[in-house]
């Protein structure tokens, strides 16, 4: 194994090559081998950095030097002063790089350091497989406050008074489906927490689940109690083992500290969890189907009225809330309604926290207060699109949502404002999007998604998310005419009024949100043709570019299905009708000859 | 079954393990372990970490998993807190870069700058991709 006393990054991306890198590149070799260095020193191409502006870029470990504007003629000093001498050359510095780069606390770094994390306060800081980690940080005492000095409608009281707004996307204040369900009078009543956590990209429920599990359990007691529940059933997706474990050993620690079960702190109140798994189906995030999943039958959703507040698990009342809605109520009673409501807008308080996914740099999830902008989330905590890309849409609510453009980045989070502008906050998942993504390859993808996900029961869902996805693939296979556009909106609009449930009544969201939007590009799909971002595979043409090209045949002998054909030394051409658009030629040209439009 | 008072004694005992401010008695080494960090390889960074502080018998330094820390691509994550320091975070760590970490951040109170985050205008530079040509 060779050991290298040092690593020379260069950045190989497109920015930093076109002002020069590999010249750079080519000169430390050079430079290296001609001080006798090669066996100590590592040159290494990365990708983009994302700093294209101080581009080229040479990064010296293990001092971390960063050096940007770096010009070829600069490398024979670079390499013997720092690589030689060990001293770093201050000239080539990034002059705001020299004394704040090294950030040594997660916590001081600009965007994390934004973040108000209220429902993931825990997460990344407790071990969640020991209750006692959870103790430490004031756990369980909401429960003891509740239980020994408030009664149930005092607890209701709170919530109300908080704000708190459902956070698995629907935004119904939590307050008040509690109230209703305390008011009903049964013998039995249950509550539930979603655990499904169905949206593609979303993953926020996942990490409280896996990094803080005794806030659920914690919440859901304190939503039975005021509630007058004694039963709560947690329903995760199978597809999350972890969080299924962590669960489990969450549940089977309180219960040995008397936290679940009977007589909880001596206060004569009796609460128990169980667990129920999913069996992969988006649909079983949905409240009525959820309930139907757990009492065994086939998971289709039930019309509301009755809604479950009022006759819900085994026709009982029933409150169901997202996890979370549930990591948000502990410190709602710890430290008061008045705490809570004083983070955020008017009409949405607290926090959200939101899962970054996409063509963002900083992939993760960030916490913020309501109010902030989107802006801000996808630049300043997300780190901005990498590969010095440009920002095309952003797609909150997952494939019950709609895109969000540039014209309204700087609309302030809150869940009216997001749909007034054909959106909606969701459970959270934020895929951001670029020049490269094709908007209505989007809208096909997520159509796709829901019409496999329809459960089947409603004729509207049933059969028009099918009849959407139909239309959108003969436009993405160039097939398209005008006429289909406005058939498509006119189906989407039918289809939103009349589905049973909310699959079915959002799944057409991508459609009419992207149709608004970016009907420049369905416009391009269906008159011209043409897939301006370059992904419909059946819109795009390869060619052989004459003038790079040196008639050297390698693209023919690479091409699986025999499209291309000419003479050595002569003439090469692709068979637009033969060609499957692989790609394998314009991989293999030597000479970068072959090009995609 | 733990009365009010029990759980209250568990409280005072356990809030100087998890303490992530200066006034710590004893060190604590955080491993990011869920489905983000598993995925990047946290197991066996878990697995050097917890060796490598048998091996040297070391007092007072308890070695626990947690939960997402929030920035996935950057994990595997470490985190150190030793009393009387701030928290040290380290990121895309590895079997041996951790091991490194034990020896010298750990033992002798060496912040390992090479592993720490490298922040440029707001990008994390120590993260990136290898090019072939």
């Amino acid at each position: 194994m060779e050991f290298y006393r040092s690593q020379v990054l260069v950045c190989g991306g497109t920015g930093c090559t076109s002002s020069g890198s590999k010249d750079i590149l080519a000169c430390l070799k050079t430079e290296v081998e001609k001080r006798g260095l090669e066996k100590e020193v590592e040159l290494i191409r990365t990708g983009c950095f994302g700093l294209c502006e101080l581009g080229p870029i040479v990064i010296v470990y293990p001092e971390g030097a960063f050096y940007s504007h770096v010009k070829p003629e600069d490398i024979p000093e670079l390499v013997e002063e720092h690589l030689l001498k060990g001293r770093i050359l201050k000239r080539l510095i990034y002059h705001d790089a020299i004394e704040d780069d090294k950030i040594k606390s997660l916590n001081k770094v600009g965007f994390y350091a934004k973040q108000e994390r209220i429902a993931l306060k825990n997460c990344g800081v407790i071990d969640p497989e020991n209750i006692d980690e959870y103790l430490a940080f004031d756990g369980y005492k909401a429960l003891e406050k509740a239980l020994t000095t408030m009664t149930p409608q005092d607890v209701i009281d709170e919530m109300k008074k908080s704000g708190l707004r459902g956070r698995g996307g629907g935004g119904f204040p939590t307050g008040l489906k509690w109230e209703f369900a305390a008011k009903q009078k049964n013998d039995q009543k249950y509550i539930i927490c979603n655990a499904d956590e169905g949206d593609p990209g979303a993953f926020m429920d996942r990490s409280v689940l896996e990094g803080d599990p005794h806030v659920v359990l914690e919440a859901m007691a304190i939503g039975g109690y005021a509630i007058g529940a004694n039963m709560g059933y947690i329903y995760v997706r199978a597809e999350y083992p972890i969080a299924v474990q962590r669960l489990e050993v969450a549940i089977k620690q309180a219960r040995e500290y008397g936290l679940l079960g009977e007589n909880i702190l001596e206060t004569g109140f009796n609460f128990d969890v169980e667990i129920r798994l999913g069996a992969g189906a988006f649909v079983c995030g949905e409240e009525t189907a959820l309930m139907q999943s757990i009492e065994g039958k086939r998971g289709m959703p039930t019309p509301k009225p009755p809604f479950p507040a009022v006759s819900g698990l085994w026709e009982k009342p029933t409150v169901i809330n997202n996890v979370e809605t549930y990591a948000n109520i502990p410190q709602i009673i710890a430290k008061g309604s008045e705490w809570f409501s004083s983070i955020g807008t008017e009409k949405s308080k607290g926090t959200k926290v939101f899962a970054l996914g996409g063509k963002i740099t900083n992939t993760g999830l960030v916490e913020i207060p309501m109010g902030t902008t989107l802006r801000e989330v996808i630049y300043e905590m997300g780190g901005g699109i990498p590969k010095g890309k440009k920002f095309k849409a952003v797609q909150t609510g997952g494939p019950s949502g709609g895109c969000i453009t540039t014209e309204n980045l700087d609309i302030s989070i809150e869940y009216d404002t997001l749909v007034s502008i054909g959106s909606m906050m969701g459970s959270g998942g934020m895929i951001v999007m670029d020049e490269d993504n094709c908007m209505v390859d989007v809208a096909r993808f997520f159509l796709d998604f829901t019409r496999d996900e329809s459960c089947g029961k409603c004729t509207p869902c049933r059969v028009g998310t099918k009849r959407l996805l139909e239309m959108l693939e003969k436009i993405t296979e160039g097939k398209g005419t005008l006429e289909d556009l406005d058939k498509l909106e006119h189906l989407a609009l039918e289809i939103k009024s009349s589905a049973l449930c909310g699959l079915g009544q959002t799944a057409p969201n991508p459609v009419l949100s992207t149709l608004k939007y970016f009907r420049d590009e369905y416009i391009a799909h269906v008159v011209d043709k043409k897939c301006p971002a370059g992904v419909c595979k059946a819109l795009l043409q390869y060619t052989i570019m004459d003038d790079p090209c040196k008639k050297c045949g390698i693209c023919a002998k690479t091409c699986p299905v025999g499209a291309i054909t000419g003479k050595v030394k002569e003439k090469f051409v692709i068979d637009q009708d033969k060609c499957v658009k692989c790609g394998a030629c314009m991989e293999k040209c030597p000479f970068k000859a072959i090009v995609k439009k | 079954m733990k009365s009010i008072q029990e759980l209250e004694a568990i409280r005072k005992k356990t809030i100087d393990n998890v303490n992530q401010r200066k006034d710590r008695t004893t060190t604590r080494i955080v491993v990011g372990m869920a489905t983000c960090g598993i995925a990047a390889g946290a197991r066996p960074v878990l697995l050097s970490i917890i060796d490598e502080v048998k091996k040297l018998g070391l007092p007072d330094v308890s070695v626990v998993q947690t939960g997402c820390i929030g920035v996935c691509r950057l994990e595997p994550i470490v985190e150190v807190i030793r009393p009387g320091e701030e928290k040290v975070t380290y990121i895309k760590m590895t079997a041996e870069k951790a091991k490194r970490i034990v020896d010298e951040h750990v033992v002798q109170g060496k912040i390992v700058d090479e592993y720490v985050m490298h922040v440029v205008d707001g990008k994390v530079v120590n993260d990136y991709t290898v090019q072939k040509d």
